[in-house]
């Protein structure tokens, strides 16, 4: 295995490096972090010509050697074999784009510079002849003496040509002397080595790219674009996903039964058809809405258009020290933060990242909907259709000014270590490739899956344990979570909720959620009704539930879920963190528990202030 | 001194001096913005930052507070 050669793909971002990945590991790749760093690390194995294997390595995008982000420095480490991880490659691709090969040697010639055998492949040559650009690949193949592959890596042309390359056995190192001084003195080399290999006809011409700008980044129909694709966005996730989901739901009670079944009754079936199926199961119905949304999110940014979104965003994001590229990551957040935080991996600067995914789980995610309607319902028992959605939209807007709020917090309060401006670089549109959107988005699903299911799969145990330990000797559900660790921590907690206007049953109820906000609905109705009835006879059961909850009275015969107490609890439900998915996520993308701690901390520290405020000022104007 | 964040929409000119953080003039460079080289302002973005410039074939955005720090030559 020790034989097999390693080959690194090393090129700008957005040259088609994971296009040309893709097209040479297929499904043989794996993704994992470079340990230490956020960076990811995408490998993977491909056979030559002669049936050999060999390996393949995506490195990170980067314009120099000379790095100036995470990504960069990774890229260099690598090509350099100062990582203890990453062997030193064997043979390295460099890609260059045809139509902007001045630039493109910028970094290609420093990989040169590392006298490592070296194929250079000149990719999207349709587009360079597109603007009237030819390059006469052998002129550039005699002068640094080494392979020059001219490619369309998205429409699979000149694969042939690269295999033949790959396959080779006695790859050259290339004939480049190297450059000493400064940029400008890398340029001029550079030109000299181009001179004569590159025309360029001077007649101006309107790209394919420039009549598409003319329309989405256009003061008014780029707006309009722009809109109509998000409502696109979010109806596909808040409606069709419900179909799926519907099935998920439908077949993890059906696995549930059928362990019921079989099983004795007891400790040992209740573990594993309420904490195991119950618990995978509640991780495993978000997958349609992420898969969904990363579906959207891929599309954007293979066509290019995710690049003008941050354009056109950009102004509103600055205000509070974010760019343009943490609007797509904010946004999605809005049906789950889980993609949206994995979402910020298109961000270089990793402050912004930082500040993007901390902020990410204020937004009102749609696991937040059920909770919200119920509180509504409670509240404005008399209100009308109008009156319920005005509240609903309040509390959108809270959530709105929330992530604005502590942006901007986060701006001044992280210090900025990189002096690095924003650059957004706009990528020339391409047609999608579905290839490639179908491998990111299985890739992504897996990583959710692996990563954030271990965790919530062993916190969903410890939550059913909490729920069922330890036992009481009656038949009645109500008196069993009474009972209950849960319970018993519901009632420990009261004097510190009671001031947000909670009882301890409420109290039992966050503790339950904190795991996933929306099993406040059904740990109410466990409370309420001694049994769980949000799932077979969920109409009638809603309504029972609601009546038992608007009958109840406190100690002083007021009504335990009062206009003051609701709005309290929408307040609490708007900021607190209690989504263990969303830690798990947040813990792998910044690389430290010490970030996804802080995230819990300070989100249901803030939450709890903003609904003791809530609970306390209303009173002055509420009886 | 005109910078470019003064052209027009379209209008070409030869870069000058940048009186930006060296790590931020640094990375500019690198794509390609030299003195001496042409730059066009592409179009402004919808709410009017940032800006859109081509240089060397390549086309990228910086914030309007960045480009007035780019002069022309």
């Amino acid at each position: 295995m020790d034989s097999e050669r390693l080959f690194a793909l090393v090129g700008n971002p957005n040259i088609g490096k994971t296009t040309l990945f893709n097209a040479l590991t297929g499904l043989r790749q794996k993704v994992a972090n470079y340990p230490g760093v956020t960076v990811e690390k995408k490998e993977g194995t491909a056979r030559d010509r002669h049936g050999n294997q060999f390996k393949v390595l995506d490195l990170p995008g980067a314009y120099s050697l000379e790095a100036k982000s995470p990504d960069e420095e990774v890229t260099r480490a690598v090509l350099h074999g100062e990582r203890a991880d990453t062997p030193q490659p064997d043979v390295v691709v460099c890609l260059v784009d045809a139509s902007n090969l001045e630039r493109h040697f910028y970094l290609a010639t420093q990989v040169m510079e590392l006298g490592l055998p070296t194929i250079v492949v000149l990719n999207k040559t349709d587009e360079a002849k597109k603007l009237g650009v030819t390059v006469t690949a052998k002129k550039l193949e005699e002068r640094l003496g080494v392979p020059v592959v001219p490619m369309q890596a998205n429409e699979r042309v000149g694969m042939e040509a690269l295999q033949v390359a790959l396959s080779s056995k006695e790859l050259a190192k290339p004939q480049w002397r190297p450059v000493e001084g400064n940029v400008a003195a890398r340029y001029e080399a550079i030109d000299q080595l181009l001179s004569g290999a590159v025309a360029r006809s001077e007649q101006e011409r309107l790209t394919p790219t420039d009549k598409w700008d003319q329309v989405l980044v256009h003061p008014v129909w780029g707006w309009v674009v722009l809109l109509s694709i998000l409502a696109g966005l979010f109806y596909a996730i808040f409606s069709l996903s419900g179909y799926p989901m519907g099935w998920i739901d439908a077949g993890f009670a059906w696995l549930g039964k059928c362990v019921e079944v079989r099983m004795q009754e007891g400790d040992f079936r209740s573990l594993i058809t309420e904490g195991i199926i119950g618990g995978v199961g509640g991780v495993v119905i978000f997958l349609p809405q992420i898969l969904m949304l990363f579906f959207f999110i891929s599309l954007m940014e293979n066509t290019g258009y995710l690049a003008r979104v941050s354009f056109m965003m950009d102004r509103l994001m600055s205000g509070v020290g974010l760019n343009g590229k943490a609007f797509i990551p904010v946004l999605s957040s809005y049906a789950c933060a889980i993609p949206g935080i994995m979402a910020t991996r298109t961000m270089e600067s990793p402050r912004d990242r930082l500040i993007t995914i901390l902020v990410a789980p204020i937004t009102s995610c749609s696991a937040r909907l059920p909770v919200y309607l119920m509180l509504i319902a409670l509240m404005l028992p008399l209100g009308t259709a109008t009156q319920k959605a005005f509240v609903m939209w309040g509390l959108y807007i809270l959530s709105i000014l929330g992530v604005y709020f502590f942006a901007w917090i986060f701006n001044r309060m992280l210090k900025k270590t990189e002096t690095t401006l924003t650059i957004l670089e706009l990528p020339t549109y391409q047609r999608p490739s579905w290839r490639e959107i179908g491998l990111q988005i299985l890739d992504r699903g897996k990583v959710f899956v692996r990563r954030a299911g271990t965790v919530i799969l062993g916190l969903s145990i410890l939550l059913w344990a909490l729920t069922t330990y330890p036992k009481s000797d009656s038949e009645d559900g109500r008196d069993q979570l009474a009972h209950s660790a849960a319970g018993r921590l519901g009632k420990a907690i009261e004097p510190v909720i009671e001031p947000l206007g909670y009882d301890w049953k409420m109290g039992v109820g966050l503790v339950a959620s904190f795991a996933a906000r929306e099993v406040f609905v059904s740990t109410m109705s466990i409370i309420y009704l001694g049994e769980d009835k949000t799932g077979d006879e969920e109409e009638e059961g809603k309504g029972t539930i609601r009546k038992r909850m608007a009958a109840e009275k406190r100690a002083d015969g007021q009504p335990a879920y009062s206009l003051r107490t609701c709005l309290s609890l929408l307040v609490f439900y708007v900021f607190a963190m209690q989504c263990l998915s969303t830690v798990a996520v947040t813990r792998r993308e910044t690389n430290s528990w010490r970030w996804a701690i802080f995230q819990v901390v300070y989100l249901t520290g803030f939450a709890y202030l903003a609904a003791f405020a809530t609970y306390q000022i209303s009173g002055f104007f509420i009886a | 001194m005109k910078h470019i964040a003064q052209l027009d929409v379209g209008e070409s000119a030869i870069l000058g001096e940048m009186k930006l953080p060296s790590e931020a003039s640094a990375r500019l460079e690198e794509m390609g913005f030299l003195p001496g080289a042409a730059i066009r302002l592409v179009r402004r973005a919808p709410l009017g930052c940032p800006i859109e410039f081509e240089v060397a074939g390549t086309r990228l955005a910086i914030r309007g507070v960045d480009a007035a720090n780019i002069f022309v030559g």
